[in-house]
């Protein structure tokens, strides 16, 4: 469990997502580039490996200050056995839906969980 | 009985039981209060389980109506995707955390914490309104997030809080309950032990003074006895001697 002091200078969001999911969140405010210029977002296209956005999605639950993590929900396909396996409270992980590809409750890892815990 | 079942290894006495019967009853006390506490969690969890599954769905929505005004922008103004990555260099929309306090577990709430440039911003209507749409989404977003990081302590504390419950109620109840019964039945045994001990010693102690009054009162009498018989037999022997040779007289002594 997180203890209390270590959300506490988590403010940022991050997004794994393609471009225009990306475009909106930036035009909302979201973007950020810290001191070492890393971006807090990653554009995915047809053409990024998985083992790129495997990278980026360990590097963003690393990292301390962000709070919480957006994914499109057809690349957290592309990499579910890690997202399955992430159980960490903070970051939050979001799985969010993208224009081509609807939102589809019954693949959601923590949707999953909620029904498994429903149906006892 | 008292040895069968799991039990602590102590010596039987008074002491020890009145520990043990302590512990249970703190044992108890910690039960139901840990009891009270997982029911005060899962009455939390559920309402948010209910909430979490709602906001995941206006999620969907939400995420439409903001991907169809992205799309109005860029067939309004063709793809600025490239510009706006370039120039996000400082987040505007960030989030606040703040603390919860539901029995002892503290969970965390994201608020949306946004400096509001509207205004301020260039571009067309189409952008401004996308600007908009998505703001309204991220919030929807980060509630959900708050929900959804809720969800996930509350589910691991729920279950640490369960196993603690089980293991109070399986293994150190039963295991005081054992070692209580074992020294009360070892504490029986040993009266049972000291009264057969009393008895016996007091039982011994009679026939000892039995044989001793006896051998007193055979004793007493054998004195007697010796008594009157020394006195039947010294006495007067010694006395008739000295009484008869005063007191005969002997006709040959003339005085």
């Amino acid at each position: 469990m997180a203890s209390s002091t270590s959300f506490k200078d988590r403010n940022l969001i991050a997004v794994i997502g393609d471009e225009d999911s990306i475009t909106g969140l930036l035009l909302a405010g979201i973007g950020h580039v810290n001191e070492q210029q890393k971006k807090n977002f990653l554009v995915v296209d047809s053409k990024t490996p998985v083992a790129t956005i495997e990278a980026t999605f360990l590097e963003y639950t690393e990292r301390k200050d962000i709070a919480i993590l957006l994914i499109n929900q057809h690349i957290a396909e592309k990499i579910r056995p890690t997202v399955d396996k992430y159980q960490q409270a903070f970051p939050t992980l979001l799985e969010i839906p993208s224009k081509d590809h609807p939102y589809d409750p019954s693949k959601d890892s923590i949707l999953k969980r909620v029904q498994k815990l429903f149906g006892e | 009985m008292s040895g069968a079942g799991n039990r602590e290894n102590v010596f039987a006495t008074r002491m020890s039981l009145a520990n043990t019967k302590q512990r249970l009853k703190g044992a108890q006390t910690g039960h139901s209060l840990l009891a009270k506490k997982r029911d005060a969690l899962t009455t939390r969890f559920r309402a948010i389980l209910r909430k979490v599954d709602e906001a995941k769905r206006k999620m969907g929505r939400v995420m439409q109506v903001a991907s169809f005004s992205m799309a109005e922008v860029t067939y309004a103004t063709g793809d600025i995707a490239y510009l706006v990555q370039e120039q996000a260099k400082l987040a505007t929309f960030r989030v606040k955390t703040r603390q919860e306090n539901v029995s002892g577990v503290v969970l965390p709430a994201f608020e949306v914490d946004h400096f509001n440039l509207t205004g301020l911003g260039r571009g067309g209507q189409q952008i401004l309104k996308a600007k908009e749409v998505y703001a309204k989404a991220l919030e929807t977003l980060v509630e959900l997030a708050s929900l959804q990081t809720a969800f996930t302590i509350l589910d691991e504390v729920i279950r640490a809080t369960n196993r603690r419950v089980n293991a109070i109620e399986h293994v150190v109840i039963p295991r005081l309950e054992n070692t209580i019964k074992y020294i009360l039945s070892e504490l029986d045994e040993m009266d049972r032990e000291e009264f057969f001990r009393l008895k016996k010693v007091q039982a011994k102690k009679k026939r000892d003074n039995a044989i001793r009054q006896e051998a007193e009162d055979a004793r007493k009498l054998a004195e007697e006895h010796t008594a009157v018989d020394t006195a039947l037999e010294t006495e007067p022997v010694g006395e008739e001697r000295s009484t008869d040779l005063l007191r005969s007289k002997d006709e040959d002594v003339i005085f």
